[in-house]
């Protein structure tokens, strides 16, 4: 077996280095391979790699923005932001989640179904996230968890930011904030790359409009993490930007006020610039706390305000649709006189009720008022004269001046939950409704009953452009400078006290139109609605201001609910005794002071019962209040007209 | 072209030291204070417990293989068998006194270090199998009954250490012998049998597998499928090297291997580690000393006259090649990862100690090249 001849040693040394050879072509075989993937990651693909490198070394974690401020006219904050303490969990910090959720029960009471809720969640997203455990503690339950924190493990302390609102008064128009929903992301473009957990959207109100500005730049803090993400240390941080502060036309403490007059009652009050629009107040009753909303809002207060059949959720103002009843009265009349229908002198009887079409039409006085002309018909809101002017104009006239006037389309457009109305007119039954206008109904309309529908906010709007003249405005509830064309009105009121606003500066200051044919016809409306609220026998008489610098025109309406049957008409059944479901909404409009009129009012108080019982007492107070504080809107408006 | 026996028998000192292959006692060299420089980077810019450790185990094993250099070849021939069977007592010991650690038993606990035999078997079942094709004849090398012997001391080994389980070490010990085998000459037909023998077996040895090595099989055929679970190494790893570029991150600024990202960056991924903050020319540089100790080793085989002293050293040097190849192509991600580790630049005691005497005893031929072994 053995071998160590000389010959045979040299052939198998021969044998070996052949194999060796044949070996190393395969050797070198394999180095090329090796050598080619070096240089197709290293060199070929190293951008690609360099990037997946950087996508492991950092994580960014977001930061809310600020979201900016929303003032009053006097710059007062209505909606401002305050510190919260929070606490956050970073589920990979921490060993065991349950023992953490264990311990945090016994800390900050914390529900079972609450910790549930929290687990679905840090299931579904990143290790890395944070999720609010607790997103408004007070302080002593903050101090405690700092107390207890090193036994929390990825429980972190944060003092953040939420918004505040400073009390109810404001809270249809402004709106609330709450928690970004799932919809939200997918709806909203602006808030495709600012999710961060726990920021707060608008939901309704100018907090939604104003959203996408109001909301700020997202910042952001750059971690270098390990693979346990674990942070290493900080990159980079980036703030983010606050967003930007509004300043609306609103006066809080005419909000505040007329909130307190309206107390529970189901009512909104529109309080308008009758020259440059702008919304001076604009409250829905019964409110309700924004601030319930901003970290979510409870069951229980949540399930309170739905059932409520007042409704505090919607911002009556501008959602909110009512017959105008005889608050249209004054377009009626105004109506006529531009398509010279006829006369402030024609004569109409009134006996109480007319029969037409083979229909009773009823006057609101059993009784009826006897011999009436436009300014005692106006004065004494009486049915029967309206029917017959309603009668002789026809709808589709009345519908045009009425739309002129603001009737019929959304008012401040931005709001989604704001609602246009109807202006009926033949055509427009014939295409939602799909029938042929009866006459009957040309004479409903006439005393704003009927197909009318309208927002509260419209018979403002209609009662300021009647005030100013007969000119367009454009109301708006947020501050302009650039458009406030208050400046030159009150230039020439100081230099005039006594004489009202000449057509032409208000046209061309105000870039406006005029809405009449002979401006005449407006006069005539505004003296017949001084007339209901001043003279003995008119409507509102009853809550007239006396004072000349307070003394108001206006015009009651009660818009009915359910239709007087012929026994309760002639048993002359009372409002109040109605159950409050089936009672008439109470309206009441009107302007102030009547010599030179700064602002319209419109109030609305749903089953009220009579437009001169329940809204014009209020609008009476609310008169004063503004009127009141009317120089120092004007002193602000000189001093701070440029700050924003 | 046999010189005379008297001569070559009588090697002076000052002989031996000039006969010594400088070129690879300064490659190894540099090679190991690469290594030190990637270990203190893993160590994260610090002299912490790996890096300490990793130089007192080069510094000790580098004078081991200067002194193993000193042994006479005919040393090595005659202690060949009793070497393989050492070692194979070891692993045996191992299966019943070895130290258990992540789901392996691999070592023995020997106080001052703890020894995983399954890597010197690399270098015993080279020593036999290169003393058993030197002393059987050219005739006899493909006789069945003559292959009996290689079959089962090759196997054997190879067995128990898949039982440790461990897949890597146990395929390089198998590997190590199959290449001195095919240099001695055994025929390729033969090594065609093995082949189709080793794939009908392989359901049935997949069947024994641990789920974990089953995991790591699957994951290399396609990492992307579970990023987070097996393949994260392998993608980890191939994110590192390409990353490093042209020029690399820089000494110590290797964000994947600092941040924790690079798996096993001690052992089988220091090449990874090491790619990552030097770059491709880092990487070049490694491969170019890898080069250097491979050609150095076949030079040796190429001097040294005996078949033994031949046999060896390329049996030696491919395997040592195998070693690099399939840890490079582990972290490149053109191979499984089965867990073997870099010559000289991992972490680790016993592959240390196997390479410097697998590198020794290569020495010991380069020195006593004319020497006859028996």
């Amino acid at each position: 077996m053995l071998n160590s001849s000389p010959g045979n040693t040299v052939i198998k040394s021969k044998l070996i280095s052949r194999r060796m050879f044949l070996l190393t072509v395969g050797k070198a075989i394999v180095v090329v391979g090796v050598l080619g993937r070096l240089i197709s990651l290293q060199i070929n693909e190293s951008k690609k790699y360099k990037t997946l490198s950087d996508k492991n070394r950092f994580r960014e974690w977001k930061l809310a923005p600020e979201r900016g401020i929303i003032r009053d006219y006097f710059n007062v904050d209505i909606a401002s932001n305050r510190q919260v303490y929070q606490i956050h969990l970073i589920p990979e910090n921490t060993q065991s989640i349950e023992e953490v959720f264990f311990r945090l029960k016994t800390i900050l009471n914390l529900s079972d179904k609450k910790i549930f809720f929290l687990k679905k969640k840090i299931a579904k997203q990143k290790p890395w996230e944070p999720v609010i455990i607790s997103d408004n503690l007070n302080w002593s339950e903050f101090s405690r968890i700092n107390l207890f924190l090193h036994e929390l493990q990825g429980i972190e302390p944060i003092v953040s930011i939420a918004r505040k609102y400073e009390d109810n008064s404001s809270v249809h128009a402004l709106g609330y904030v709450s928690q970004a929903s799932a919809k939200d992301l997918k709806n909203k473009k602006y808030l495709k790359e600012m999710s961060v957990p726990g920021m707060a959207v608008g939901k309704t109100g100018l907090e939604r409009r104003l959203d996408e500005k109001i909301i700020g730049e997202v910042g952001f803090q750059r971690y270098e993490v390990n693979a346990f993400g674990k942070r290493i240390k900080q990159i980079k941080v980036d703030p983010g930007k606050a967003g930007q502060n509004f300043k609306t036309t609103l006066d809080l403490e005419v909000q505040k006020y007329v909130t307190e007059i309206l107390g529970d009652t189901a009512a909104s009050v529109c309080v308008m610039d009758i020259y440059n629009g702008d919304i001076v107040s604009m409250v829905s009753s019964p409110s309700y706390d924004p601030n319930a909303f901003v970290h979510g809002v409870e069951k229980n207060y949540w399930q309170n305000l739905i059932k409520n059949e007042k409704k505090p959720l919607t911002n009556k103002a501008l959602s909110g649709l009512y017959p105008p009843g005889s608050t249209i009265k004054t377009i009626v009349a105004l109506s006529a006189l531009e398509n010279k229908i006829i006369t402030p002198s024609n004569r109409v009887e009134c006996n109480g009720k007319i029969e037409m079409f083979g229909e009773k039409f009823h006057c609101w006085k059993k009784k009826g008022h006897g011999v009436m002309n436009m300014r005692s018909g106006i004065k004494r809101s009486c049915d029967v004269y309206f029917y017959e002017v309603a009668r002789r104009l026809g709808v589709d006239r009345l519908s045009i001046t009425a739309k002129k006037f603001g009737l019929g389309k959304k008012v401040l457009n931005d709001f989604i939950e704001e609602r246009s109305g109807v202006v009926p007119n033949t055509s427009w039954k014939k295409k939602y409704l799909g029938q042929n206008w009866y006459l009957g109904e040309t004479l409903h309309s006439g005393i704003g009953q009927g197909y009318f529908l309208s927002t509260p906010i419209q018979l403002c709007l209609m009662t300021a452009q009647i005030a100013n003249g007969g000119f367009e405005i454009k109301p708006r509830i947020i501050f302009d400078k650039e458009k406030n064309s208050l400046k030159e009105y009150l230039k020439f009121k100081n230099e005039n006290p006594n004489e009202p606003l000449p057509a032409e500066l208000l046209v061309s200051n105000f870039d406006l139109k005029p809405l009449f044919n002979n401006q005449e016809n407006i006069k005539i409306i505004q003296d017949a609605m001084f007339s209901s609220s001043n003279e003995p026998g008119g409507t509102s008489y009853g809550s007239r201001l006396e004072d000349s610098k307070f003394t108001f025109a206006g015009k009651t309406g009660s818009s009915q609910i359910k239709k007087f049957t012929e026994e309760q008409r002639e048993a002359e059944v009372k409002q109040e005794s109605l159950d409050y479901k089936s009672r008439d909404h109470a309206l009441f409009v009107a302007f102030a002071p009547y010599k030179d009129p700064k602002y319209a009012i419109s109030v609305v108080v749903e089953h009220g019962g009579s437009g001169s019982k329940a809204a014009a007492p209020i609008a009476k107070k609310v008169i004063k209040k503004v009127l009141e504080r009317h120089s120092l809107r004007q002193s602000v408006n000189n001093l701070q007209g440029d700050s924003i | 072209m046999f010189q005379p026996r008297s001569i070559q028998s009588s090697l002076s000192f000052r002989d031996k030291i000039f006969s010594i292959d400088y070129i690879l006692v300064f490659s190894i060299l540099i090679l190991g204070i690469t290594s030190m420089f990637a270990m203190y980077s893993t160590d994260g810019g610090e002299f912490k417990y790996h890096t300490e450790s990793h130089i007192v185990r080069f510094s000790i094993f580098f004078i081991m293989f200067f002194i193993l250099s000193f042994i006479q070849i005919r040393f090595w021939h005659s202690t060949s068998y009793l070497i393989y069977t050492i070692f194979f007592i070891l692993l045996i010991c191992v299966k019943y006194f070895g130290l258990t650690s992540s789901g392996s038993q691999r070592w023995l606990n020997l106080y001052f270090m703890n020894l995983q035999p399954s890597e010197l078997m690399k270098i015993g079942l080279i020593l036999f199998l290169a003393k058993y094709y030197h002393r059987i004849s050219i005739e006899n090398i493909n006789k069945l009954k003559f292959l009996f012997l290689p079959i089962v001391v090759l196997v054997a080994p190879v067995l128990l250490v898949i039982m440790q389980p461990d897949l890597g070490t146990a395929l390089l010990i198998a590997a190590g012998g199959l290449i001195v085998a095919w240099l001695a000459g055994v025929r390729a037909k033969f090594f065609t049998y093995a082949t189709l023998l080793f794939i009908t077996l392989l359901p049935v040895a997949i069947s024994f597998l641990k789920p974990y090595q089953k995991a790591r099989i699957l994951t290399f055929l396609n990492p992307e499928k579970d990023p987070l679970g097996a393949g994260y190494q392998i993608i980890q790893s191939k994110i590192a090297i390409g990353s490093g570029g042209l020029f690399g991150k820089g000494f110590l600024n290797g964000s994947q291997s600092y941040l924790d990202y690079l798996p096993e960056k001690h052992t089988d991924f220091i090449f990874t580690l090491f790619s990552e903050e030097f770059g491709f020319f880092g990487s070049i540089f490694i491969l170019v000393l890898y080069g250097i100790i491979i050609l150095r080793i076949i030079k040796a085989g190429n001097v040294t006259r005996s078949n033994f002293g031949k046999l060896y050293c390329y049996s030696f040097a491919s395997a040592f090649f195998v070693y690099v190849v399939v840890n490079m192509g582990m972290v490149l991600g053109l191979l499984p990862i089965v867990g073997s580790p870099l010559p000289i630049m991992s972490y680790g005691g016993s592959s240390m100690m196997a390479i410097m005497l697998g590198l020794g005893i290569v020495m010991s031929c380069r020195v006593y090249k004319d020497s006859p072994v028996n």
